[in-house]
Parts: structure tokens; sequence; C-alpha cells
């Protein structure tokens, strides 16, 4: 049984298109509990900072990128909570995940073409390599 | 969190990063010591006594500090015009500045420089510190157009692959030896300056002590002391950020001007926190202050271990490297920003970037940005808004926004004195009155309004706004007559 669900989000469409299954296997329980992680980038760390009026606006900005993925929960019903830590993405989602031993990994891709992923490096593959639960990658 | 566990709850971690960021300085602290025009010693030193006192004083445990490309280009028509010895003395006097703003509480405001002016400040300074390296590698030889090339690809591909030692660091030993081993005709480090492999040691600048001298430095200090101060709070902020936790904001502008004071007595140019170091040090597991003492004592024995092969690094190295220290310095959303921001806000950040480069002064930059977003707020804010409508028989005039004497014109222009015998009735619920000439508009509007037999009722004066009327006010005095002027 998925009794906790780890769901990465970074805010974009993908991560809502992952929520919506995200949903569909928490129904499949009613003791499952998902838990939305949201990594703050070290890498732009820089640009939150400059880009922000100050520590409690760029808290909001963070919560406002989960907005899109809270609704849905919240639309749907389901048990959630939100988890935001700092690092880089990758290994951050694959320490939390292993550390709290969740049931279920699930991530959206990004969708990266060969060369984009040889530059940007594709966090759902690096997740899926290294989580020990299983993993569900949304495409 | 306690001294003990500012600095001893992650000692592996921190020394490890306290190394990568040592390895990460030296190339920017020798080219950083260019920029300013002088020997690559006084970057060196600088790096290594700021890092070394920041690490006991500042207020934000895992940040690096050390000499820096804003501070050096601040320096270079000092440098140029008087010498290092002044620069020494400029130096000491910024650390006391920055020590007065650290009592002072000066912290506290520079929270209030605009975003815009902060974005402007970084851009500005990625493009000098690009533009200094111009005459290093433009139309000097082919062979310097390929290392420049060649560090720049592995500055960029290298970390794709290996991150455990800093790619600038790879680049500087590869390139080194190929030049040696090639025997290529490339400029070097030592044909700007020498290295000393010896400790830094304690002397007083070789300058007069009179108001002349000062006259000289203060201008120079003062700046020094304000952009250090502005990079360092940016940095804490950032550092803050990344590792979740507080610092003290006034502790660390002590702190600053400690280190600089001190570094001025060893030879040391003025130096500040570093977005790029401070970024590599988080990143590589520094959180504590141990962190940044290791950076500071390994850069130290690596320069006395390394000096020989130090003077050996072609430029067209380090100018690769700064390439790379100056795309990480831009701040590329700035594209975005232009184009979403208010309009007000993507001119002060224009403005800042363009007096900047224009002056090559920094501190000239951030001040016309400050004044510059300082007028737009006033005039923003200054808008209000008044509205009528008939209303039975009733003429209603509502008022939006705040009545303060960079309003008021406007207020008092809004209202029709042709009227009447009319009932007037005006509402002031969506205002706010600051100050006394917002006081002296609506008594003017009510005397004027009176004055032609109109029956004029004010309603929704929120408590404070009606303190202020009801004491200043005059237009209930029958006696009153309108003021001339």
């Amino acid at each position: 049984m998925y009794s906790h669900i780890l769901l990465a989000v970074d805010g974009s469409e993908h991560s809502v298109r992952a929520t919506e299954e995200a949903i569909k296997i928490s129904r499949l329980s009613t003791e499952s509990e998902i838990e939305v992680v949201f990594v703050a980038d070290f890498s732009k760390a820089k640009d939150d900072v400059l880009h922000s009026e100050g520590k409690e606006a760029l808290e909001v900005a963070r919560r406002k990128k989960l907005s899109a993925v809270e609704e849905k929960l919240e639309a749907a019903n389901a048990s959630y909570y939100v988890t935001i830590l700092r690092g880089e993405p990758g290994p951050t989602i694959v320490d939390h995940a292993n550390k709290k031993q969740v049931d279920l990994t699930i991530i959206g891709s990004r969708g990266l073409n060969g060369l984009q992923e040889m530059v940007l490096g594709s966090v759902s593959h690096k997740i899926a390599k290294r989580v020990k639960s299983p993993v569900m990658i949304v495409k | 969190m306690s001294l003990r566990e500012q600095w001893f709850s992650n000692v592996r971690g921190d020394i490890l990063a306290g190394i990568v960021v040592a390895l990460a300085l030296i190339p920017e602290a020798i080219a950083f010591s260019i920029i300013a025009g002088v020997d690559p010693m006084v970057g060196l030193y600088a790096s290594f006594c700021i890092a070394v006192i920041i690490a006991f004083v500042g207020g934000r445990p895992g940040m690096i500090s050390a000499a820096t490309g804003a501070m050096a280009l601040l320096m270079v028509p000092l440098v140029k015009e008087h010498g290092l010895d002044y620069l020494l003395a400029a130096t000491i006097l910024t650390g006391i500045i920055q020590i007065l703003f650290g009592v002072f509480k000066v912290a506290k405001v520079m929270k209030f420089i605009p975003r815009a002016v902060m974005i402007g400040f970084v851009n500005a300074l990625a493009i000098l510190i690009f533009m200094a390296q111009v005459p290093h590698f433009i139309g000097i030889s082919t062979m310097t157009y390929v290392f420049v090339a060649i560090t720049l690809v592995i500055v960029y591909l290298l970390p794709r692959f290996f991150t455990a030692i800093p790619a600038p660091l790879i680049a500087i030993v590869v390139l080194t030896f190929a030049a040696i081993y090639l025997n290529l005709d490339l400029r070097t480090v030592g044909d700007l300056g020498a290295i000393q492999r010896s400790l830094p040691s304690f002397f007083l600048p070789n300058v007069p002590l009179n108001f002349e001298t000062l006259q000289i430095i203060f201008p120079y200090s003062l700046a020094l002391a304000i952009v250090g101060l502005l990079e360092s709070l940016l940095t804490a902020t950032i550092v803050d950020d990344m590792t979740g936790t507080e610092s003290e904001k006034n502790k660390e502008a002590r702190g600053q001007g400690i280190a600089n004071f001190i570094t001025g007595f060893f030879g040391g140019m003025a130096g500040c926190a570093m977005i790029g170091q401070s970024v590599i040090n988080v990143k590589s597991g520094g959180r504590g202050r141990l962190s940044t003492l290791v950076a500071g004592l390994f850069l130290m024995f690596l320069i006395i271990v390394l000096g020989n092969l130090v003077v050996q690094i072609p430029m067209p190295v380090l100018v690769g490297i700064m390439i790379m220290v100056s795309i990480g310095t831009f701040d590329w959303s700035s594209f975005t920003y232009l184009r979403k921001a208010p309009k007000a806000d993507a001119f002060v950040m224009l403005a800042t970037v363009v007096i900047v480069v224009a002056t090559h002064d920094l501190s000239i930059g951030v001040i016309a940005g400050v004044i510059l977003s300082a007028l737009f707020f006033v005039s923003k804010v200054s808008k209000i808004n008044v509205k009528h409508k008939l209303d039975a028989e009733t003429v209603v005039y509502t008022v939006k926004g705040p009545l303060f004497f960079a309003s008021v014109d406007h207020f008092i222009a809004s209202f029709d004195y042709e009227m009447t015998n009319q009932d007037i009735l005006i509402d002031f619920g969506s205002t706010q009155i600051w100050d006394d000439s917002g006081v002296g508009a609506i008594d003017k509007v009510m005397i004027r309004l009176m004055a032609n037999k109109n029956r004029v009722e004010i309603i929704g004066l929120n408590s404070e706004s009606k303190k202020l009327v009801d004491r200043l006010a005059i237009h209930n005095d029958p006696a009153a007559k309108m003021p001339t002027h």
C-alpha cells in the first residue's frame, strides 16, 4: 500500500500533471498521504534573492509556484502537506525520499531532448536511478 | 546558534568546502589585483587576512569574504594616481567607516535599497569585470584567443562530469603546464607583478598623516565602504536563503570593517563578501565559521608552497576565468525583468547600469539609482484620484490615494469652484492625510466651496486623519477668510 507518497514538484506544468497521477494513486487507499516536496535550487538562490523584496516576499513567491499543485490537491480532497527543501534538486529529493523511506516517488518529466538532457541533466532520470522506493515518472 | 555550534557543528563539511573555496579563490584574488593595478600579492594577502578575520568577527557563518572585483574596480584611479600606500591607507579608513556603519546600524537602512538598484549593481559589476579583461586578450596574439577559448571550454564543460576540484583551478594547472611545456609565447602573471612566498607582515602605509592625505583617500574609502557593505549584505541574504538560517547584518557590517581595518596594515587591499565564492562554499557543504577560516589558511599555504608556479600562469587563462566570473555575476533574468517589471523600475535598473559603466564607479551608480527610485516612488504614491457624481441633489466627491505635500496641487484642482448653492459631500473613506499640507488643502477647498454658499459635508475620515484635520482645520470657523497666496 502506498501510504507515504512523495510528489516532487517545481511549479511547472509537468508537476501539475504529476499531481493528477498522484491523486489517482492516493485514492487507492484511505491512508495515503501525499508529501509535496519543492526544492529551492541552490543555483537559483542569487536570482531569487535579487528579484524579491525580502525574505517574506520570497517565501510567498515560492508558495505561489505551488499554488496550481495545491489547488488540484484541495479540489480532489487529498490529504497532503508541503515540504520546502534547499539544495540541488536531484540529490536533495533522493536524500529526502531515502531518509523518509517513502513508499512511492512521483515526479514529472520535463521531456527534454537528447542535447538538452546532456547540458541540463535530467532530474527525473537521476531520481529514478537513485531513489530506493518505486518511482513513477509522469510524461 | 551558540558560538561553539557556529564553529564546530559541521567540521568535516567545513574543512572540505574551505579547501575547495581556497582553490577557487586563488585565480580570482590574482585577477582582481591585476584589475586594481597592484601586485598579485596585495589581493592574495587581502584574501588571506579578510577570510581569517571574518571567520572570527563576521555575522554570517559560512559566507566567504576576500578581495573582490567590485572593490578592485573602485580603487583603479587611486592606485594609478597615488600608488599602493594610499590604497592601504584608504583600506584602513574604509574599515573605520564600515565599523561606524555597523555601530550605527546602517545595515538596516541598506534594506531599503530597491531591488532595481541591486539588479543594476550586479549587472554593472559584471560588465565592468568583463571590460577590464578586454585589454588582456583583444589583439594580442592568436594563441591568446586560443587559450581564452580553451579555458572557457574547460570551466563550462568539465563540471558536467567532475566536480571534486573547481574547474578553474584545473584549467590553470593544465594550461600553465601546457604553456611551459610547449614553450608558448604568452603573457603571464609574472609580467604584471611579483609573488612573494612569505606571510604578510605588519607595517604602516607610507603616507603623510595630514589633512591632504585624508582629502585624497576619503572619497575612495567612503565609496569602498558603501559598495563593500552592499555586496556583503546581499551575499549574506543569499547565504541566509540557501541555508534557511538567519544572520546578524549589523555584526557583519562591523566585521567587514574590522577585517578591512586590519588588512590595510598587512599590505592587503579592501575586500568584501563574494557572492560566487559563498555559493561555492555552501554548495560544497560549508556552513560554519570553520569553512571561512580554512579557506583563508589553505589559500596562504598554497601560495607559500606553489608561489613559483603562480607567476607562470598565462594571462589568457585568468582572462577566461574572469569572463566566467562576469557571466556568473550578471543577472540573466534581467531581460525578463525589463519586460515584466514596472517601467519606472526597469528604467532605474538601466540607469544604474549606464551610470556605472559611464563613470566606472559602482557607488555613484547605486546612489543615483536610489535617488531616482525615491523620486519615482514619490510621484507614484502622490497620485490622488478625485471622482464626482450627482447623487439625488447632492454632488458627491470621492477621494482616493494619499493626501500629502506632493499630491495637494492635483487634489485642489479636482474640484469645481463654479458651483453655487449646492449640497456637496466629500468622501475621504479611501484616503489618508499624511501631513499639514494635506489638511491645508482640505481647508482651502472647503473655504472656496463655501464661499459660493455651498453646503459642504465631509465623511469617511479615519481617526488619524480626523485628528489632524480637527487640530489644524480652520474651515469651520466662520471668521476664516480664504488664505491669500
